[in-house]
């Protein structure tokens, strides 16, 4: 495990994180103990084979589930004490989620779909900064377009303006380029590179594309329920920039 | 979150959602229309009713054979022996009955009646002379027929209108024309004024002709006891203040009439208007009832539909829920935006089912001119209840389910 933060307080923090799922008779032990610390202005790719517990994990830290047992603090508070309601107000006010297939609603325009965070914080002035984060991900020209009238890349930018409207603490992404083809992969990570480098945002996101990962500063790779390694990554990518080797060239 | 932005919310996603909306809020219309019209026909046949027999005046009195008790459901007849014109003759009779002035019998079925080529079928009443006075039937053209007419058995009638169109589509003159009833010839010496009423009410549908010869020539009268059977008495009185005393007087009359026991029930009902009223208006608010319940039924078909719209819409509103929940909606916001969803629904569906059913009232009462269209609004309040309840239930139900989830369990949800 490496040291980091030099002083300054995580936003994420877990301790000894577990989630057991019950299948009728059967537990699935999906997290056997997690425990990690994210700093502001981090940049970690979460990688592992299918069925570590990315996706489990990503949850708990999303406050979108509850862990079995371990403790939660999300920017110094202490979420697994949380009511129902008090997590929804942390889902709306610190948490920017971005889901692997994009979840936005049917038949609604962009503009909306960005909107809906700010509905639920009571905020004004959102047509306003609906648009600006719109903006931010490239679709300045797109606010009026539904989904069905959208590449998969452009959906998956809404819902990355959409995480980030109401200026949350930290970006959670779970597989944001898992259905993506590489282009459209590379535009995401492009945002990602800017948000966290111009806006300062910390972002954690699942990923199985090592290449992918190499664009962050930091991989955590989870096996069976369990963090396997955490590597600080020395020379990250630039994405756009570096063209992606072929397969072979990564193993 | 204030209330005015769920509000905004809901009927966002119901405008986003036209064709969703529209085929929810389609079972709600057709139900509201379908009661409101259904139960509307029935009060308004209901008023039809009501207002003949109203139209017939305060100071009669109806007699008929056998126990009708208004308190039951409906007329109720109980064996009796019927009336006779022994009776009619006994009820005339100033010293037995005095407040009565006038006693009229009716005794008529209906028959084939033709003229030449043209025929139909209608009702053919033997009445006497005073007929004409007591309920008011008085001719246009041509005379009633007379007290010789009555004493004579003569075959003479007088026509209604609409007898009068169908028999004479040429309009020739009808006085003095032919017609005939069960193979009996009858001339034809007047010809009453309309009455107005249309359909199975039509008061200008009926030939009037003595009594004396229906009983004898058309519709074999007598009994085996040798007396001649009537349908019913029409009893005016001299004064309707006194309805009491001259219902006593006919009571004890008739009963002397049909040797009654001092401790055995009349064979016979007399009515006042009031009376023959509610006992009508029982049968028909039957009929009503029986409308509602049909109506009621497809109530139930249109929240059937709802409910089904609502099932299979469940699965894209429980991912819609877990997203919204994701993003920051609490459990209050979501069951606000689908409590308000579902009630703009059943009210919009009440309402414009209101206005359709409204308008199929009008239609179908159009086509009768005695029925005067009257919105039961106990049927409007009752059918847009229900309906909101269906939405209601079928709404937010699901969505409140749903609102329980972990977000990501309703985003996962299939
Ligand atoms: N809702 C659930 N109920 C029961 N078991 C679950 C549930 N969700 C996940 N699991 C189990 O928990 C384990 C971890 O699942 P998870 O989805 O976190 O894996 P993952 O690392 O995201 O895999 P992938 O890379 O395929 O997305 C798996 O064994 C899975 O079967
Ligand atoms: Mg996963």
């Amino acid at each position: 495990m490496r040291e980091m933060g030099n002083g300054r307080s995580p936003v994420i923090k877990i301790e000894n994180m577990t989630k057991v799922y019950q299948m009728g008779e059967h537990q699935v032990h999906a997290l056997k103990g997690v425990s990690l610390e994210v700093y502001p202005g981090d940049f970690v790719a979460i990688m592992g084979p299918s069925g570590s517990g990315k996706s489990t994990m990503m949850n708990m830290l999303g406050a979108l589930d509850q862990p079995t047992s371990g403790a939660y603090w999300l920017d110094g508070t202490d979420v697994s004490q949380l009511s129902d309601d008090a997590l929804a107000d942390i889902r709306n006010s610190k948490i920017g989620f971005v889901f692997q297939n994009f979840n936005l609603l049917s038949r609604t325009p962009a503009l909306q779909q960005v909107e809906l965070p700010l509905i639920y914080a009571g905020k004004g002035q959102r047509k306003e900064r609906a648009r600006k984060a719109l903006e931010l991900v490239g679709l300045g020209d797109r606010v009026g377009h539904k989904p069905s009238e959208l590449s998969g890349g452009q959906q998956q930018r809404v819902a990355i303006a959409r995480a980030l409207v109401n200026e949350p603490a930290i970006i959670l992404a779970d597989e944001p380029t898992g259905n993506l083809d590489s282009k459209s992969g590379t535009e995401v990570m492009q945002i990602f590179q800017h948000l966290n480098q111009e806006q300062g945002i910390t972002i954690v996101f699942v990923t199985h594309d090592p290449w992918i990962a190499r664009h962050t500063k930091r991989v955590v790779t989870l096996a069976d329920g369990k963090v396997l390694s955490d590597e600080t990554i020395l020379t990250q990518l630039i994405a756009g920039k570096s063209e992606r080797p072929s397969d072979m060239a990564l193993h | 979150m204030n209330f005015w932005e769920n509000f905004r919310i809901a009927l966002n996603g119901l405008v986003i959602n036209k064709l969703r909306s529209l085929l929810t809020m389609l079972g709600i219309i057709i139900g509201v229309a379908a009661v409101i019209t259904l139960v509307s026909v029935g009060r308004s046949v209901e008023g039809v009713v009501t207002a003949e027999f109203q139209g017939l005046g305060n100071n009669l009195l109806f007699i008929l054979p056998g126990q009708i008790s208004p308190d039951q459901q409906g007329p109720r007849r109980a064996g009796g022996a019927g009336l006779t014109m022994n009776d009619v003759v006994a009820l005339s009779d100033p010293l037995l009955v005095p407040e009565v002035e006038k006693v009229v019998p009716e005794y008529g079925r209906s028959a084939l009646v033709t003229r030449g080529r043209h025929e139909m079928r209608t009702t053919i009443t033997g009445t006497s002379v005073d007929y004409s006075d007591v309920r008011s039937f008085y001719p246009v053209t041509g005379n009633f027929f007379n007290e010789q007419d009555v004493a004579s058995g003569a075959r003479v009638a007088v026509i209604g209108q609409t007898v009068y169109e169908e028999l004479f589509p040429d309009g020739e003159p009808p006085l003095g024309a032919t017609l005939r009833i069960n193979s009996v010839n009858f001339r034809v010496i007047g010809l009453l004024e309309e009455k107005g009423g249309s359909g199975f009410n039509d008061q200008d549908n009926l030939i009037l002709v003595p009594i004396s010869t229906a009983q004898s020539r058309l519709f074999p009268a007598r009994r085996p006891d040798g007396k001649l059977r009537v349908d019913f008495i029409y009893a005016q009185l001299l004064d309707e203040d006194r309805q009491d005393a001259a219902i006593g007087q006919i009571e004890l009359a008739l009963r002397e009439q049909h040797n009654i026991d001092f401790d055995e029930e009349d064979d016979f009902t007399v009515l006042s208007q009031d009376e023959l009223v509610s006992a009508f208006s029982q049968v028909t608010s039957v009929l009503t009832i029986f409308l509602g319940v049909i109506a009621g039924i497809s109530l139930l078909v249109g929240g059937i539909g709802i409910m089904n719209i609502m099932l299979v819409s469940v699965t894209e509103r429980t991912r819609e829920i877990g997203l919204r929940k994701a993003v920051g909606a609490k459990r209050r916001d979501i069951l606000w935006q689908f409590l308000v969803e579902a009630m703009v629904l059943a009210l919009m569906g009440g309402v414009i089912g209101l206005l359709i059913g409204m308008v199929g009232t009008l239609i179908i009462s159009n086509l009768s001119d005695s029925l005067q269209p009257v919105v039961d609004w106990t049927a409007v309040i009752g059918a847009i209840a229900v309906s909101a309840v269906v939405g209601l239930s079928f709404g937010v139900y699901p969505a409140a389910r749903a609102a329980q989830l972990n977000p990501i369990d309703a985003l996962r949800y299939e």
